[in-house]
């Protein structure tokens, strides 16, 4: 009987230590499933929002069936969220960069790469996946994370602009201090850092016209 | 009380497995054996498809606790299928990988607090971010 009580009591200890020590992380992971609530929500606007900008790009797909292939728009969808984005950070806004976060990851979930050769297709699934696991982190992270996360999305978005191509004009822009240097794409020639933001707003140069 | 006995008769998923694949981080690069030691150590219990289970693994809730962060680790970075990861998805998760060892999130401090091993030194946390920056150049 006292050998079954003090088992109980190692049982018991053992269980309050685990508790305590899994607070911690369980706030984490609490965060996390708030965040994920947040998504859901996000989510559902999203697709209004999805909605409301694919509206406005359908007119251009139905008036121009033959001549622009949704791919195409699919791109350009990619590129105004990954803009936003850009803004957002640009604008030290880390609320407004997680769920823009959010709808970069939507958009590029349904983004369809049957209409490109083989060989293109394998790469943009390759840069597609990449892409959108930086998103989805943008989504749910501080604003140094979302930095971080920004820097290889834009390498992401860049290799892919190179495969879809698209009928916006781009500047690709430098900035030399982050990270060892750390490059963007933006639809502005003015340099607007989205890197450091108000802390350094103009730091940076044009590197590369693209179209 | 009568809840805490009744949850130990729920089962979980163990993550366990002998089969080391050919995809394997260790298998496919040049690992010096100080840094296998140290990966399989402090990261392979949550980043591979075998975790060597403690003790409080027999134990609701812990049991349950675990098996979320064994999948949730996984998710994020298997060693065990490394080699399937393209060169982009490498230097994406190598750049984590530095990132969260340079930053003390991982090893997490939840697992160290129990497994005393896993805890990397600076100088081992130095030594890991040194090699796997060199990997990262090598994917770049």
């Amino acid at each position: 009987m006292s050998k079954l009580r003090s088992t109980l009591g190692v049982v018991a200890i053992a269980f309050i230590t685990l508790t305590a020590v899994s607070c911690n992380d369980n706030k984490k992971e609490q965060n996390k499933a708030d965040g994920d609530h947040s998504e859901m929500s996000v989510d559902g606007d999203h697709s209004e929002m999805n909605h409301d900008n694919s509206d406005g790009h359908h007119d251009v797909d139905k008036n121009a069936m033959a001549i622009n292939d949704s791919q195409d728009s699919k791109a350009e969808v990619i590129l105004k969220d990954y803009f936003n984005l850009k803004n957002a950070l640009v604008g030290d806004d880390n609320a407004k960069a997680k769920d823009l976060g959010m709808a970069l990851t939507q958009s590029l979930k349904s983004f369809d790469v049957s209409s490109h050769s083989n060989t293109e297709q394998t790469k943009l699934k390759d840069i597609i996946v990449d892409a959108t696991e930086h998103a989805e982190h943008i989504s749910e992270s501080d604003i140094a994370h979302q930095r971080e996360h920004f820097k290889i999305l834009s390498k992401d978005i860049t290799d892919m602009v190179a495969i879809t191509g698209t009928n916006k004009k781009l500047y690709e822009q430098f900035c030399p201090m982050y990270d060892g240097g750390s490059v963007w794409l933006s639809m502005e020639k003015d340099i607007k850092n989205p890197y450091y933001g108000s802390q350094m707003l103009n730091c940076g140069k044009l590197q590369r016209e693209i179209n | 009380m009568i809840a805490f006995v009744g949850i130990q008769f729920f089962p979980t998923d163990r993550n366990e497995s002998d089969l080391i694949p050919q995809t394997d981080f260790m298998l496919v690069n040049q690992v010096p054996t100080s840094i296998q030691n140290q990966l399989k150590e402090s990261c392979y219990d949550c980043h591979s498809n075998n975790t060597k289970y403690p003790w409080y693994n027999k134990i609701q809730p812990a049991a349950w606790y675990l098996e979320d962060h064994v999948k949730e680790g996984k998710s994020e970075l298997n060693f065990n299928e490394w080699d399937s990861l393209s060169r982009r998805r490498k230097a994406s998760k190598l750049r984590s990988i530095i990132k969260q060892i340079e930053s003390d999130e991982m090893p997490l401090s939840s697992y160290t607090l129990i497994h005393s091993d896993a805890v990397l030194s600076k100088a081992q946390q130095t030594e890991i971010i040194e090699y796997m920056k060199k990997l990262k150049a090598e994917a770049n």
